[in-house]
C-alpha cells in the first residue's frame, strides 16, 4: 500500500528537466512580454508608422502549425518504439522548421522592399524585425536540438529508452509555435 | 555526470525510493575535469567565488581611484600617470576616465560580484548540500552557467583595455548617451563590449537560476518538505525566481539598444542634434529604456540582498543557539519582497516627467516593502534576544548586516516618497542609501557566509583575529564613508560630478570628502587583508577535525569533512524535522536527521 502511494507520487512528479524547461519558458515569455509591451507604449507616440504583414507569413504559420503535429506524432512513435518512424517524423519537423525560417526571411525581405527599413523614424516595422527575428532565433535553436537528437538516434551506441528528452523537445517546439501565433495575432491586432 | 544523475532518476523511479541510492560516482578525474571544467557544484561554487573576489578587487580599486579625484580634486598623483598613461595625464584623472571608473565600478560590483559572485557561490554550494541532493538538476547547465559568466567577464575585462575606453554612461547605460558613439568616447566600442558582456552574463544567470529552482523544487531528500528547508534555501529560491523573470527583460532592452546603435533604428532616439548635426531618428522614447532597464534593475537589488538575508538568518540562528524567530514570517516576507520587487521599478523614475498620480501609486507600493523588511529586522533582533551568542567572525558580520540594513533601509523611506525625491534625486544621498542598504550590507552577508562555510569549502578555518580586524574596520569604515554622504545629499550635492570646486556652496565639504577618501583607502586595504586571509587559510588554515564544527542542525554538516562529488558516501540522509531545533528539550541542538522522539512534539 505504502509502496504504491510512493510510486504514484513518483509518477506525478515532474521530471527535473521538464520542470527546468517550464521555468525557462516563463523566462522567455518575460522577454517577449517586455518587447511587446514596449511596442504598445511606443505605438501611442507621434511619428509612429504601421505596417501591413506580407501574406507569406500565413504560409510560415501553416508550416509551424503542421510541424507541431509532426513532432507530437514523433513522440508517439518514440514511445511505441517505432524508431524508423520516429526518425522520419523528426526529420519532417526539421524540414518544416527550415521552411518556416525561410518564409520568415522572405517576409522580412518583402517588408524591406516595401521601404520598411531600420534607419530613420520609429514604427511597427522596426519592432517587427527585432521581435520576429528573435523568435526565429529561438526556432533555429530548436532546430539545432532536433538535428542533434536525430543524429544521436542514428549514431548512438547506447539505446535510449527514456522519453523525457523527446518530450522536452516537443514541449519546446510547441512553445515556439504558440509564441509565433501570439506574435502574429499581436501584430495583426495592435500593429 | 549528467548521464549518471540521469540513471539515478531512472533507477529511482523503478524502485520508488528516490534519493536513497548508494550511487558511487566513479569517473576518472583529471586536473581539467576536477578544477576547470568541473561539474561538481562545490567546485563551481568556488570558481564563482574566486572569480567574484578578483572582480571585487578590480571594482573596489576603481572606487579608490575616483575617490582620489573626489577627495583631492586639486592634487596630482604622478603614480596614476605611470599606471594609466594618457587616462591620467599629469597625475590627474581625466573626466572620461572618471566616468568610465564610476560606470565600471557599478557594473562590476552590482552584476559580477554581488549577483554572480554571491548567488553563484552560495546557491551552488548550499542548495544540494542543504536539501540533500548529490548535485544540481543539471550539472552540465551548471558548468555552462559558470563558463558563460567567465566569458562575459573576459569581454567586460577586455573593454577596459580598448583605445576609446570602457562604457562610461553610468551602470544604467541610459540612451541616448549610450546609443550614440558620437556622444562620448565610452559610447563607442566600449558600449558594445558592455552589452555583449552583459548578454553573456544574463545567459549565465538564467542557466544558473533555472537550475537552482529545478533543484530546490525537485531534488529534495526524503522528508525535506518545503517548510523544513533552511531559510538560506528559501532565499535562494526567491532570488532565482526574480532573476529568471527579470533578466530577460533587460536582455530585450539591450537588444533594442544594439539595434539603435548599429542599425539606425529609433527605439530610444528622437529629435537629436549632435555637434550641430541633426540625426534622422524620430519617434523614439528614451524613457522606454528606463522602464525596461528598471524592470530588471529593481528586482536586481533584491537579487543581491535576498541571498544575504537567508545566509544571515541561518548563521544568526546557529550562533545564537536559538531557533530563528518567526520562520514562517521570514518565508512570507521573502515572498512578499519577491512580489513587490516587480511592482516598484518606476520609483527610480519619479523625476522623468511621470504623471504624479502614477507616481503616487509607486510611492505606495514602494513604502509597502518596508513592511516585510521590518518583519525581517524584528525577527533577527528577537533571534538575538536572550540568545547564547557565540561571536564568531561570521556572527559579527551577521549582526553588522542587520545594523547596516536598518540604517540604509530607513533612508529608503525618504527616497521612496516622490516629493522628497525631487530634492534628493541624483544627489549623494542616493549614493549613501544604496551603498549602505545593498552594497555594504550585501558584502556583510557574503563575508558572513564565507567565514561560516569556509570550513565546508576547504576543510580548514579562516583566521579569526584577521576576521575580527576585518569586521571592525569594515563596519566603522563603511559608516564613516557613507554616513556623511547623507549630509552632502541634503545640501544638494549632485552625484556623478567629478569636481565641485566651482560651486561655493559645496566648499564646506572639502575636508569631509578628503576624510571619506582616506577611509576608503583604509577599508580597501583591509579587504585585501581578507583576501590574504582567504588564500592563506586555504592552504595553511587550522584544520577542521569534527564533522559539525558549529554544532548546526543542517544537512551539509553530515557530509564528510571534504565531501567528494556526490556529497554523501552512503545513502543521502533522511530528514525528520525542521532545521532550527536549537535549545530544544534541554539539548543544545538536534540535527535534522534525528527522528522525532516519542514524547517530543515537532516544532
Amino acid at each position: 500500500m505504502v509502496q504504491t502511494s510512493v510510486g504514484n507520487e513518483q509518477h506525478k512528479r515532474l521530471h527535473p528537466h521538464k520542470f527546468t524547461l517550464w521555468v525557462a519558458m516563463a523566462s522567455m515569455i518575460m522577454m517577449f512580454a517586455g518587447l511587446t509591451s514596449a511596442f504598445i507604449v511606443k505605438s501611442s507616440l507621434t511619428g509612429w508608422r504601421t505596417i501591413e504583414l506580407p501574406r507569406v507569413f500565413w504560409v510560415s504559420t501553416a508550416f509551424i502549425l503542421v510541424s507541431s503535429i509532426t513532432i507530437q506524432m514523433a513522440v508517439k512513435a518514440f514511445k511505441g518504439r517505432e524508431m524508423q518512424r520516429y526518425r522520419t517524423l523528426m526529420g519532417v519537423t526539421f524540414v518544416l522548421g527550415v521552411a518556416f525560417v525561410v518564409c520568415q526571411i522572405m517576409g522580412f525581405s518583402e517588408l524591406w522592399n516595401q521601404n520598411v527599413r531600420f534607419k530613420g523614424s520609429s514604427g511597427a516595422g522596426q519592432f517587427f524585425y527585432a521581435i520576429a527575428g528573435l523568435h526565429a532565433l529561438h526556432v533555429i535553436g530548436g532546430m539545432v536540438a532536433l538535428l542533434i537528437m536525430v543524429v544521436r538516434s542514428l549514431a548512438g551506441k547506447t539505446k535510449l529508452y527514456s522519453a523525457v528528452p523527446v518530450e522536452v523537445m516537443s514541449i519546446y517546439w510547441h512553445f515556439v509555435d504558440l509564441l509565433w501565433l501570439y506574435l502574429l495575432i499581436f501584430f495583426i491586432i495592435v500593429g | 555526470m549528467s548521464d549518471i544523475l540521469h540513471t539515478q532518476h531512472e533507477t529511482a523511479s523503478h524502485s520508488h525510493t528516490e534519493g536513497h541510492h548508494h550511487v558511487h560516482v566513479h569517473h576518472k578525474e583529471t586536473f581539467i575535469t576536477k578544477y576547470i571544467f568541473s561539474q561538481d557544484h562545490k567546485m563551481i561554487a568556488k570558481q564563482f567565488l574566486i572569480t567574484g573576489i578578483i572582480w571585487a578587487i578590480i571594482g573596489g580599486l576603481f572606487s579608490v581611484l575616483f575617490r582620489l579625484q573626489l577627495g583631492f580634486p586639486d592634487e596630482s598623483f604622478p603614480i596614476l600617470e605611470t599606471f594609466f598613461g594618457r587616462w591620467a595625464e599629469g597625475g590627474r584623472i581625466r573626466p572620461d576616465f572618471y566616468y568610465a571608473l564610476t560606470t565600471m565600478h557599478g557594473t562590476v560590483l552590482v552584476f559580477f560580484v554581488l549577483t554572480a559572485g554571491l548567488s553563484g557561490t552560495f546557491a551552488n554550494l548550499l542548495i544540494p548540500l542543504q536539501i540533500g541532493a548529490r548535485d544540481m538538476a543539471s550539472p552540465l547547465m551548471n558548468m555552462l552557467s559558470y563558463w558563460f559568466f567567465f566569458g562575459g567577464s573576459v569581454v567586460m575585462l577586455s573593454s577596459l583595455f580598448i583605445q576609446t575606453g570602457p562604457a562610461s554612461g553610468g551602470w544604467t547605460i541610459y540612451p541616448p548617451l549610450s546609443a550614440l558613439g558620437q556622444a562620448s568616447e565610452g559610447s563607442k566600442a566600449g558600449m558594445d563590449y558592455w552589452i555583449i558582456g552583459m548578454a553573456l552574463f544574463i545567459i549565465s544567470s538564467l542557466l544558473g537560476g533555472l537550475n537552482y529552482i529545478a533543484t530546490i523544487l525537485n531534488m529534495r531528500t526524503k522528508g525535506m518538505s518545503m517548510t523544513r528547508m533552511p531559510l538560506t534555501i528559501w532565499a535562494l529560491l526567491f532570488t532565482a525566481i526574480l532573476g529568471v523573470l527579470s533578466f530577460p527583460v533587460l536582455l530585450s532592452g539591450v537588444v533594442l539598444l544594439m539595434f539603435d546603435r548599429h542599425l539606425g533604428t529609433s527605439f530610444y532616439l528622437s529629435d537629436i542634434y549632435v555637434a550641430g548635426q541633426a540625426l534622422s531618428n524620430e519617434g523614439g522614447n528614451a524613457i522606454l529604456f528606463q522602464h525596461l532597464f528598471w524592470f530588471l534593475g529593481h528586482p536586481e537589488v533584491y537579487i543581491i540582498i535576498l541571498p544575504t538575508m537567508g545566509i544571515v538568518s541561518e548563521v544568526m540562528s546557529v550562533n545564537a543557539r536559538k531557533p530563528i524567530f518567526g520562520y514562517m514570517a521570514m518565508v512570507f516576507s521573502l515572498f512578499a519582497i519577491c512580489i513587490l520587487a516587480f511592482l516598484v521599478w518606476a520609483h527610480h523614475m519619479f523625476v522623468t516627467g511621470m504623471n504624479p498620480f502614477l507616481g503616487s501609486v509607486f510611492v505606495l507600493l514602494t513604502l509597502l516593502i518596508a513592511v516585510p523588511s521590518a518583519i525581517k529586522v524584528f525577527n533577527w533582533l528577537t533571534t538575538l534576544w536572550r540568545g547564547n551568542i557565540r561571536f564568531t567572525p561570521a556572527m559579527m558580520f551577521a549582526i553588522g548586516f542587520v545594523s547596516l540594513f536598518i540604517s540604509g533601509g530607513l533612508t529608503g523611506i525618504f527616497l521612496g516618497n516622490s516629493t522628497i525625491d525631487i530634492h534628493l534625486h541624483d544627489t549623494m544621498f542616493v549614493i549613501a542609501h544604496f551603498h549602505i542598504v545593498m552594497g555594504v550590507s550585501a558584502f556583510f552577508g557574503m563575508f558572513c557566509g564565507i567565514y561560516h562555510w569556509f570550513p565546508k569549502m576547504y576543510g580548514r578555518y579562516m583566521n579569526n583575529t584577521l576576521g575580527y580586524i576585518h569586521f571592525w574596520v569594515t563596519l566603522i569604515g563603511a559608516y564613516l564613508i557613507f554616513w556623511p554622504m547623507h549630509y552632502q545629499g541634503f545640501a544638494g550635492m549632485p552625484r556623478r560630478y567629478l569636481d565641485k570646486s566651482s560651486w561655493v556652496s559645496f566648499n564646506q565639504f572639502h575636508s569631509l570628502d578628503a576624510m571619506i577618501t582616506v577611509v576608503t583607502i583604509l577599508v580597501f586595504a583591509v579587504q585585501l587583508m581578507f583576501v590574504f586571509n582567504y588564500i592563506y587559510s586555504m592552504y595553511k588554515g587550522r584544520r577542521v577535525r569534527s564533522l559539525n564544527p558549529w554544532g548546526a542542525t543542517t544537512l551539509e554538516w553530515t557530509t564528510p569533512i571534504k565531501p567528494g562529488h556526490g556529497n554523501w558516501e552512503g545513502e543521502i540522509p533522511e530528514v525528520h524535522r525542521w532545521s532550527y531545533d536549537y535549545g530544544k528539550d534541554g539539548r543544545d541542538f538536534i540535527p535534522q536527521t534525528e527522528p522525532i522522539g516519542e514524547k517530543e512534539s515537532a516544532h
